[in-house]
């Protein structure tokens, strides 16, 4: 395993990639056993409160009156540890993108903190915020857009060498990129070439190297598959997987895809309309979801099973995700759910262990913000 | 962590390996875009066309004297008995009004042509292009007072803001209509950069490089400005051959290049009362005139089908 | 069985009786090359398959594999030049359509033979109302008027339930939310009673749950009007719910043929065997996935013999130098397994090894 110093002096970023060798795990207790290890928490690396976006909307032109807001993200609150995959699924609108760009400080928080390591870096700016930044880097959802054409892969992976030149000495700067290109699985010779002679693949192990030239401890995936061959999503999920390993990295990994956010994360998020809707284990958010928009979504994912498909039991939502401008009292997830009442109109459900389920040391008993929160296996019915 | 033995991702492009050399020997000739474009502009019949008709001239421009043993400034050189003669062995155009040498005229008339028509491109390409990235990249009010301040320039009509500009400030040598014609045209390609900027502000590699915390200079400067090139670079191309078209057509109506410099379009001006007795005196400069105009159009078209991303 | 004709209303080319008894549709030998800078390119190489009324073949593939050249061809929508198609048929009701005149195709497009896009928003035209677009079938097809036409406009958007459709008629598609717009074109697509229908991608633009939806109600139609369904997709989660049979491309050729339980139970294809292992599942936790290493071929130089080689773990020297055919699958004992095939040189090994 190469040595990780997240020190200040330059990091020797010898590639070493430790992938877990299939053949050498050989029963499902293994496997378990090598999973609870790496839940071994400890410190959060990132500590989430109530963060809050609302993307104001103005009228007029010249004297511009704000009539509203979208709510995007409307008080989440989650924490990362040390070397942890933390999912956050949801549909499109559901705000898991903005998440992800105020974890970045990209966009600025409307109200909220987000501590890195104690800090709170939401009020951070200037050298301060720089600093930050190095340990906590994004991986982009498009691997066409998100590397500019007019640079070369050299140019591309060395930016950050010139954005924070105290990283790597300027001599010592071709030699790193190249080692990063190898790292992710790419030829180093490739450093003089573009971005357009590469394919999707490519371009995202350029992209990744790109996140990991200043030695980040948290990374930040946006979609990172989403826009990739089937055949190629295995490959990049797996030289992510090995890269936390060789450098104790910490991701939060945002998708739709519901599939491979089990297969990666340690923890997952599921959110519904700016909220979080519930948190717990991969476990238990998959074989015990207590909230019922987990529970649909869960159920409307198709399984490359055709057996599965006469026997599972589908909950087919109605209607569409109503507008985050205009979000439902109550529980947000209300107009379309099947078990409302009045109380769900009236009363926010908040993000805690359902009451029901607290002295219970079941996997249900996991955070949940529903009122009539109950344990149902839509994945495995049937 | 353990000595096991690691798959690393290499592995699994390593057997891709001789695939990917075969596939680079493929990329390796079309190192960047520009490299692209430019391969691909060399295989354009109509490319080398225009290309020689403009390194013709330009030759034509720089060193008229090789074209002609004659000067249009040298003692003598019109006789007025000379007046709207035909064509004749020496004088291959013939004579003008004044019973100058339209053959020498015309050659060294392109030298004004050229200079003007690359002077305003130059200006407008830098103050439309500085201006339209300034507006694009600050926004907000900068953006509001430049977009208005372009609209004012570009609602003046070519002749009008001609006539007003000339009738402060004199002139009729090639850099004052130069001067107009940089005036007048420069919000073109303002509304271009600025467009440009806007659509590429927002990119994701954009996003990316201010997520490593790159500056609002660097950001402009090594991800903004490259991405928007082309489209300008194509725009003035062909911008440069309406500039020349625009020169001749204000010195033909007077408020252009004046006596003594000599312009197409003056030469135009003189001939047209006489056409239908001694045509060759319009003939002449006014084919000088198409083919020069043609020539840079023509070459703003096949650069823009080379480099327009949108084709590809 | 008797089928339904419901198209009775409709005039386009009427095949004789005699011929309705073989496939909906064939396609047989399809080649398609596309002319570019950088040379020919063969999209498609040799595809062939064939749909019947109320059947869906799941065409699977990635990128590249030639899937959705190949539904172009069959709609008769792809740019020619600088597409070309140098040889193969493509049988509708057993008529060649490639040697039809351009009328008669176009006849039989929308009326006959309709097609589902991914990007619905950018597939309705958005300065027009959806009940005019959904009404200009009528009108065009049938010569109904504007009145008659939006009547049934208003039963179609009905049909494919969207809630409110008298209300909504007079909406334009920005309108609608992206499953609503979906259900739109699925109502277009249907609206002159079509014999085949061919989804590109119909649902890879939408979320989940409404996925599922959109899934529901396509499949359901599909019954009530025994279509056929050609659904083109690189997903094999929905190609497992509502498939009856797949054909898997790779590099314009078909690789494996199969019907839906039996490709998904034993893959007689390396490749397809890959996609199966390479997709992390709902529910199991996996541990490390398998990888098809490298990328998906190029197609201006498709490896010479079979072009999964160079990724293919199998892959032996008669891989590399000899293109292996498309062979019907057996058991071992050499029982015929119907509407099986694979082009794979070591398939024996892949299914039974």
């Amino acid at each position: 395993m190469a040595e990780l110093t997240k020190a200040d002096e330059p990091t020797d970023a010898t590639p070493n990639v430790s992938e877990v060798d299939v053949a050498d795990v050989h029963s499902e207790e293994e496997a378990v056993a090598a999973l609870d290890a790496h839940v071994d928490r400890g410190e959060p690396i990132l500590q989430v409160r109530n963060l809050v976006k609302h993307f104001p909307l103005t009228q007029g032109i010249v004297i511009k009156r704000q009539i509203g807001a979208v709510k995007a993200v409307d008080g989440i609150s989650f924490d990362l540890y040390q070397g942890e995959t933390l999912g956050i699924v949801g549909e499109s609108g559901c705000g898991k993108s903005t998440v992800a760009k105020l974890l970045m400080n990209l966009e600025q928080a409307t109200a909220g903190e987000i501590f890195y390591k104690g800090q709170d870096i939401t009020k951070l700016s200037g050298k301060a915020l720089k600093a930050v930044r190095r340990n906590i880097q994004m991986i982009f959802q498009d691997p066409y857009t998100s590397l500019n054409p007019r640079m070369t892969v050299g140019d591309i992976i060395g930016e950050p060498f010139d954005i924070h030149p105290e990283v790597a000495p300027k001599g010592d700067r071709r030699r790193k990129v190249q080692e990063l290109l190898d790292v992710v699985g790419l030829n180093p010779e490739y450093i003089n070439r573009y971005p357009h002679q590469f394919s999707g693949g490519q371009r995202q192990r350029i992209g990744i190297a790109r996140g990991l030239a200043l030695n980040p401890e948290v990374i930040i995936c946006d979609e990172p598959v989403s826009a990739l061959d089937v055949s190629v999503q295995a490959q990049v999920i797996n030289l992510m997987e090995g890269l936390q390993d060789e450098f104790n990295l910490s991701y939060i990994f945002i998708a739709h895809d519901l599939s491979i956010v089990r297969h990666i994360s340690d923890r997952v998020g599921v959110m519904y309309l700016g909220k979080m809707a519930e948190i717990g284990t991969d476990e238990q958010i998959y074989d015990h979801p207590t909230h019922p928009y987990t529970q649909a979504l869960l159920s409307a994912v198709p399984v490359p099973d055709p057996d599965a498909r006469d026997h599972r039991e589908r909950i087919i939502l109605t209607g569409d995700v109503p507008s985050p401008a205009n979000p439902p009292s109550g529980c947000r997830f209300r107009t379309r759910c099947w078990k409302a009442q009045d109380k769900c109109a009236q009363e926010v459900p908040l993000l805690a262990v359902p009451e029901r389920f607290k002295s219970s040391d079941s996997p249900a008993a996991h955070e949940s913000a529903c009122h009539f929160a109950e344990e149902k296996d839509v994945v495995h019915a049937g | 962590m353990s000595e096991k033995t690691i798959e690393r991702p290499t592995t699994d492009e390593a057997s891709l390996a001789k695939e990917i050399e075969a596939e680079e020997k493929a990329a390796a000739r079309q190192a960047s875009l520009l490299k692209d474009g430019w391969a691909d502009l060399r295989k354009r019949p109509l490319f080398i066309v225009t290309a020689f008709i403009i390194v013709c001239l330009i030759a034509l421009a720089v060193v008229p004297s090789l074209f002609t043993a004659r000067s249009p400034f040298s003692d003598g050189f019109c006789q007025l008995q000379n007046s709207m003669n035909g064509p004749t062995g020496g004088h291959l155009f013939g004579f003008d009004v004044q019973g100058c040498d339209i053959y020498t005229r015309t050659v060294y008339g392109t030298r004004n042509s050229i200079v003007v028509g690359v002077v305003t491109t130059i200006a407008t390409t830098l103050i439309g292009g500085l201006l339209g990235m300034l507006a694009g990249l600050v926004g907000g009010w900068v953006d509001a007072v430049l977009s208005r301040i372009t609209e004012v320039f570009s609602a003046l009509p070519l002749i009008v803001g001609g006539l007003l500009i000339m009738s402060i400030w004199g002139g009729g040598d090639v850099w004052s209509v130069s001067f107009i014609m940089a005036i007048l045209g420069w919000p073109q390609v303002f509304r271009i950069m600025r467009g440009e900027v806007i659509s590429n502000k927002y990119n994701d590699y954009v996003l990316a490089a201010r997520a490593l915390g790159a500056g609002s200079w660097r950001i402009a400067f090594r991800h903004i400005l490259p991405n928007t090139l082309a489209p300008v670079i194509v725009i003035s191309t062909m911008n440069l051959g309406v500039y020349i078209a625009a020169e001749a057509a204000l010195s033909y109506l007077g408020i252009g290049i004046q006596y003594p410099n000599i312009s197409w379009g003056l030469m135009i001006s003189d001939a047209q009362d006489r056409f239908l007795t001694s045509p060759h005196a319009l003939l002449f400069p006014a084919g000088a005139l198409s083919i020069t105009v043609l020539a840079f159009i023509m070459l703003g078209d096949v650069v823009r089908d080379a480099f327009d991303p949108k084709m590809r | 069985m008797t089928i339904i004709d419901p198209t009775d209303a409709v005039p386009a080319p009427r095949p004789g009786d005699a011929e309705k008894t073989g496939p909906l549709l064939e396609v047989r030998d399809l080649h398609v090359e596309f002319k570019t800078r950088e040379g020919v390119v063969r999209a498609v190489n040799g595809v062939n398959y064939s749909v019947n009324s109320g059947e869906t073949l799941a065409v699977l593939g990635e990128s590249g594999s030639g899937k959705s050249v190949t539904a172009q061809a069959i709609m008769g929508i792809l740019d020619m030049p600088p597409a070309s198609i140098p040889k193969g048929e493509i049988r509708f009701y057993g008529q060649d359509m490639l040697k039809m005149s351009a009328e008669e195709r176009r006849k039989l497009r929308g009326a006959r033979i309709a097609m589902i896009f991914q990007d619905a928003l950018s597939s309705l035209n958005p300065v027009l109302s959806v009940g005019f677009q959904l009404g200009e079938m009528f009108r065009v097809h049938q010569g109904l008027s504007r009145k008659e036409a939006k009547a049934k406009a208003i039963e179609l958007m009905d049909r494919v339930k969207i809630p409110a459709a008298a209300a909504r008629v007079n909406d334009y598609p920005h309108q609608f939310s992206g499953g609503m717009r979906q259900r739109i074109m699925i109502a277009m697509a249907l609206a002159l009673e079509p014999d085949l229908i061919i989804a590109d991608e119909p649902t890879t633009a939408l979320d989940v749950t409404v996925q599922a939806q959109v899934m529901d109600l396509l499949a359901e139609l599909q019954r009530e009007y025994r279509m056929g369904l050609i659904l083109i997709t690189h997903d094999l989660g929905v190609v497992a719910d509502v498939a009856d049979k797949i054909a898997v491309m790779y590099a314009g050729r078909i690789v494996e043929t199969a019907p839906v339980h039996e490709l998904y139970k034993r893959p007689a294809h390396p490749y397809t065997r890959g996609l199966l292992d390479s997709i992390p599942r709902l529910d199991q936790k996996g541990r490390e996935l398998y990888a098809i290493k490298g990328l998906p071929p190029n197609l201006l130089k498709v490896p010479s013999g079979c072009a999964f080689n160079p990724r293919c773990e199998k892959a032996q020297d008669i891989c590399r130098t000899e293109r292996p055919l498309l062979v019907p699958v057996t058991e071992r004992d050499g029982t015929e397994l119907p509407g099986r095939a694979s082009a794979c040189h070591f398939w024996k090994e892949t299914i039974h090894g």
